[in-house]
């Protein structure tokens, strides 16, 4: 299916005229009437063409939970994306691998982002966050995206991989090629600009796993703990899965906690009775954080492909079938959250979202995620007493990551 | 009602009173002890209703099924004695048990 100009007009047009991959659903931010229409008419939705092939579209909370703890029948592998692996870059990466294989690379890499761990990152993620706040130009306006939220979580990445400080803006950079062709999620990432930028990911990542082997400091950082843990101590040997599982570790802590960083100015300023709300309450700032994780959604898909044919709510579901559960639709799902589009920062219950996925693949750093966005905001409420959004958002071209290129905001200091 | 005795990991015990015929973990939530996230709902599909039980009663609260299996799989504190507690059917024969609550959930 050829994408057509304009969108189809998401309440009259046939379901079967109506492309779910397209990218501008999330970069116009036109999403919601499509997938609240699928929720109600077909829940569970095979679309026949789309520049992905055919795929099956989950968009109920309960369904997604369903297809997200099935691992027997619906395998990530070969990868965890609507769009195939290109040939010219076959990785292989934890995240897109069944039990067991998955179970002992995951297990490898969990204890840095355990929370004990995370407690004693805690102090100086906190003091990089105080940094990068009071730097902030006042009185001009400035892009959110790229002075703080980008800024931050590349810092977060560089210490988790005790990455070169200096060089770090690579590593955001390699995280945006590594989800940015138009084969994979629907951007524009050319593959003469996303080959050599993966290429060089994986000849300086392997470069500094030999320069730490020789160091062998017993240090608590992602390289160190890979290579003391037998089952991925030779990872450096088989380049594709090496190459693959740095990507994942790198866009896991990037695009989501990124835009996470700047979906809360967004909610806020769109729904000034909260903003009001944490002004009088600093200890909303938990509760909060989870409600923008959920409200934003940066990951807005994952992608299952059905080992065997399986009914799945009366649905026929073919072996080898794309099988796309939609996060972003899951989390508006009012069957499972009142007032699903709703943004109220003192839900009862905000931990009960999708963003997150459900099963063996869960995100694994979710308790830093929480912890980056909670440090965040408890700093910027102890500064400012309004960010104040002074422009539209730039929104990112995919399917996959949800998130922002820019947001121009001023800060009002307290 | 049969009771059940939850310790926190920082020691603080806490005993309850338990409804038989609904999860643990629901009986838990219920009597606000902190401790267990639960972010799923009970779907054995996110690992943070995590607990231990204590030995004298793991035969009564039988043993993980392949899929909690692999969700307790994933937890780097995991023991023998853990257990996910939304897979837990409190019955009355479970008065004066006793379970342990992990220091995090994740």
């Amino acid at each position: 299916m050829n994408q057509p100009q304009q969108l189809p007009d998401p309440l009259t047009a046939p379901l079967e005229q109506i492309d779910f991959s397209d990218p501008r659903l999330l970069e116009q931010d036109a999403w919601r009437p499509y997938f609240a229409r699928l929720r109600e008419e077909d829940p569970v939705h095979y679309q026949a063409e789309s520049p992905f092939g055919p795929f099956w579209s989950i968009t109920r909370f309960d369904d997604i939970v369903a297809v997200d703890s099935n691992y027997e029948v619906f395998s990530s592998e070969p990868t965890i994306i609507i769009g195939d692996l290109t040939d010219d870059m076959r990785v292989e990466q934890f995240i897109a691998m069944d039990p067991p294989k998955h179970d002992v690379q995951r297990r490898a890499a969990q204890p840095v982002v355990a929370p004990q761990n995370l407690a004693q990152m805690e102090p100086l993620i906190r003091s990089r966050v105080v940094e990068i706040l009071d730097n902030l130009p006042v009185g001009e306006t400035f892009n959110w995206v790229d002075d703080v939220s980008i800024n931050l979580t590349t810092q977060m990445l560089a210490t988790l991989f005790d990455f070169p400080f200096e060089e770090r803006s690579k590593l955001t950079y390699w995280s945006d090629m590594a989800t940015g062709s138009p084969e994979i999620a629907g951007g524009d990432t050319s593959p003469e600009e996303r080959i050599p930028a993966l290429m060089d990911c994986l000849e300086t990542f392997t470069r500094i796993w030999h320069e730490r082997k020789g160091r062998d400091d017993g240090g608590f950082e992602l390289i160190s703990l890979l290579q003391r843990d037998p089952n991925t101590a030779d990872l450096v040997d088989r380049p594709m899965e090496f190459l693959g599982n740095i990507i994942l570790l790198i866009v896991g802590g990037n695009d989501t906690t990124r835009n996470s960083a700047t979906a809360g100015i967004l909610a806020l300023n769109e729904n000034p009775a909260e903003y009001d709300k944490l002004r009088a309450n600093h200890g909303l700032i938990p509760g909060m954080v989870s409600e923008i994780i959920r409200w934003q959604t940066p990951l807005a898909h994952m992608r299952r492909t059905a080992k065997h044919d399986v009914i799945f709510q009366g649905k026929q579901i073919k072996q080898g079938d794309k099988v796309v559960m939609w996060y972003v639709s899951g989390n508006r799902d009012e069957s499972a959250i009142d007032n699903a589009d709703s943004f109220i920062i003192d839900r009862a219950n905000p931990r009960h979202h999708i963003s997150f996925g459900f099963g063996i693949h869960r995100c694994m750093g979710n308790r830093l995620a929480e912890m980056q966005l909670r440090i965040l905001w408890e700093e910027i409420m102890q500064r400012f007493s309004h960010v104040e959004v002074v422009g539209e958002p730039e929104r990112v071209k995919s399917n996959f990551v949800r998130g922002y290129t820019s947001l121009p905001v001023r800060v009002h200091p307290l | 009602m049969p009771t059940i005795t939850v310790i926190e990991h920082n020691g603080q015990d806490h005993t309850i009173e338990v409804q038989s015929g609904i999860s643990l973990m629901e009986n838990v939530l219920s009597n606000s002890v902190p401790g267990i996230d639960a972010d799923c709902g009970g779907a054995c599909a996110c690992g943070t209703c995590h607990c231990f039980i204590a030995e004298d009663w793991s035969e009564l609260a039988g043993t993980a099924d392949p899929m909690e299996e692999s969700m307790l799989g994933m937890r780097p504190d995991r023991t023998e004695a853990s257990r996910l507690s939304c897979q837990i059917q409190v019955s009355d024969a479970m008065d004066g048990m006793v379970i342990r609550l992990p220091e995090y959930q994740m």
